[in-house]
């Protein structure tokens, strides 16, 4: 299934509302991090919008595609995704890191219907992917699993172990999406801990290597759709992604890592999406 | 004297005990937990033959995973095959796992509720001549703390095959203790076991002391049972297989009868069941308890027998705690 341009369209507009809002939660709720879910917010709409087999009402659905997010700290686009795709009202989007809220500050599998698995601590999605890859091949089932994980976690351990054991299982029903965008909380990658040449790192592990513009959606999309059509090795698709894409005075800097707007920022970032958005339609049109 | 009801091995207190490691029971119950149900599958991280995961491999291929040395992987495979509808059982020594990968174990099995069996080898000092790197002494501790966690330590090959059994039908996730020694086999095929409910092994007529232990110095304290009854000091002897959750009323009403606990096991005491069971009677009925266990110290390279005497968790050891906490009494 590729786009037309309209549907590209679509989905491009469909991402700034979802990034206008992941900047409107971030505030209100004073505590989280802005520049990795501002930076996935396009890979977020491809998967929920166009890629993902699944129905919002039915979460449980045994034959839905796993979407499994491993740096589970920029769940608030996910769970902005998600109310829009209609798991839950947009309003609850409100209680973002409240008291009794169902939207924990890292996502909680048992929180949430909806949510695959539990993340934050770093370098542990891929493994827990990993095991419901390998559950749906000892089934027979069809649906496929999405490890989303950041860069920064590559320097996890536990991330390669599980790399080399999908590696040697051959899960092609499994593909890893890499938000390749350069900085972690210390600062940027190749100089708190350099990962490249990631992709040499994965081919070595026996995986299928795809490198894409992770704010392209029909670059995102043929990058997945030629992941399905490999059936003798996993894939990772590297996103390059710029952090805190959108927004203008967070755009490839580090210290948006782990800290949302004030009321201030907000707003100033709020009026250039807005704008954005004015952008995209006027462009279509 | 021994309890009747539990059916035990009569031969225990003899020097020709039969003796067998727990994690014999260990790969015996996974093939039956794995006939009775396909969705039990194993995994092992280039230990297989060493925690007795071998059998289970060889008679379903299909359902076996070597995961290679690479604990923290293997947590986060079987919690996600856990949320997908299989049963897993994951396997190493106990300082690998739930030791290397706890932060997994936590995160992936614990607080997400995978229904995952987490089979920690080797554990205690009897692991012997490898010496203190691979003795477990802090699982107990590690594991009991967890939410949704259940743990428990079986005191034999009988009963650990039992409790292999019992934990794929407990939904969630837990902790099942084994050792690597062969050791005394203080129960039978018949003698009933159920998660959750201690076992009274050993009543004197008029108990002074309730020896609660775990593991395989059940039978350290079965002995010390005997002798001090020789003594005419009787005394309780209860199993408390299941450290969480703990069979409180059993325990609270041994309490009540003895007025003076000694707990027993091969762990630190810092953390471990005798502190689980401190934690209780300090609440419900405090009572005066002794601890035999590792004091808070490694252990090191020795033959197992020699390391249980040496760190103070013999029979003989047992005694003079008996004697120690029934003095304390008011």
């Amino acid at each position: 299934m590729y786009l037309n341009d309209k549907e590209t369209r679509l989905l491009e507009e469909q991402a700034n509302k979802i990034r206008i809002k992941v900047i409107d939660i971030l505030e209100d709720a004073g505590s989280g991090h802005s520049a990795g879910p501002l930076d996935m917010a396009d890979v977020f709409t491809a998967l929920y919008f166009h890629i993902l087999k699944h129905d919002p009402q039915k979460p449980d659905w045994p034959l839905r595609d796993r979407l499994v997010l491993s740096n589970g700290h920029i769940v608030p686009v996910q769970y902005t995704a998600m109310a829009y795709a209609g798991y839950f009202p947009l309003k609850e989007l409100r209680t973002l890191r409240q008291i009794n809220s169902r939207l924990q500050g890292h996502p909680h599998r048992e929180s949430l219907p909806g949510l695959e698995v539990t993340a934050g601590p770093l370098g542990n999605g891929l493994g827990q992917a990993a095991g419901m890859a390998l559950a749906a091949r000892m089934d027979g089932k069809r649906h496929r699993v999405y490890c989303l994980l950041s860069d920064g976690e590559h320097q996890e351990g536990a991330t390669w172990e599980s790399a080399m054991f999908i590696g040697n299982q051959k899960l092609a029903n499994l593909t890893a999406i890499v938000d390749r965008n350069n900085i972690q909380i210390d600062g940027y990658t190749e100089r708190v801990m350099p990962l490249e040449p990631l992709k040499e790192k994965y081919e070595a592990f026996n995986w299928h290597v795809l490198e894409i513009d992770g704010h392209n959606f029909e670059q995102i999309i043929s990058a997945v759709n030629e992941a399905k059509a490999i059936s003798y090795q996993p894939t990772v698709i590297i996103a390059h992604t710029i952090p805190g894409k959108g927004v203008s005075f967070m755009e490839g800097k580090y210290e948006w890592h782990g800290k949302p707007p004030n009321k201030e920022e907000e707003l100033k970032a709020l009026k250039e999406l807005r704008t954005l958005g004015g952008k995209i339609r006027s462009e279509g049109e | 004297m021994l309890s009747k009801g539990q059916k035990l091995n009569r031969k225990m207190f003899q020097k020709n005990v039969e003796k067998t490691p727990t994690r014999n029971g260990y790969g015996e119950g996974l093939v039956l937990a794995g006939e009775a149900d396909e969705r039990v599958v194993a995994l092992c991280a280039d230990l297989t033959e060493s925690t007795r995961t071998q059998a289970f491999a060889e008679k379903f291929p299909e359902r076996f995973f070597q995961l290679g040395v690479a604990e923290q992987n293997m947590a986060l495979v079987a919690a996600g095959l856990g949320v997908s509808g299989k049963i897993p059982y994951i396997a190493s020594y106990a300082t690998f796992s739930p030791g290397r990968n706890w932060e997994q174990i936590r995160t992936t099995i614990s607080y997400n509720n995978s229904n995952v069996k987490i089979a920690g080898h080797h554990a205690g000092i009897s692991v012997g001549p490898d010496g203190a790197t691979h003795q477990a002494l802090e699982d107990i501790a590690t594991t009991r703390t967890m939410a949704n966690m259940r743990v428990i330590v079986p005191c034999d090959v009988h009963e650990a095959r039992k409790a292999t059994v019992a934990a794929a039908k407990i939904a969630g996730p837990v902790y099942l203790r084994f050792g690597r020694e062969a050791t005394p086999v203080v129960t039978s095929e018949e003698t009933p076991f159920n998660p959750g409910e201690a076992q009274v092994f050993w009543e004197s007529a008029r108990p002074q002391c309730a020896i609660v232990a775990c593991g395989i110095l059940v039978h350290e304290a079965m002995l010390a049972a005997k002798e001090l009854e020789g003594h005419q000091i009787g005394t309780m002897v209860i199993n408390n297989h299941t450290v969480k959750p703990l069979d409180k009323a059993t325990l609270i009403e041994a309490a009540r009868r003895c007025s003076a606990v000694v707990s027993v096991e091969e762990h630190q005491v810092e953390g471990g069941m005798g502190s689980a069971l401190a934690e209780l009677l300090a609440k419900e009925l405090p009572t005066p308890q002794e601890f035999v266990g590792m004091q808070g110290v490694f252990g090191e390279s020795g033959p197992p027998e020699a390391l249980i005497q040496k760190y103070g968790m013999g029979s003989k050891d047992i005694i003079s705690a008996v004697k120690r906490v029934i003095r304390r009494k008011r």
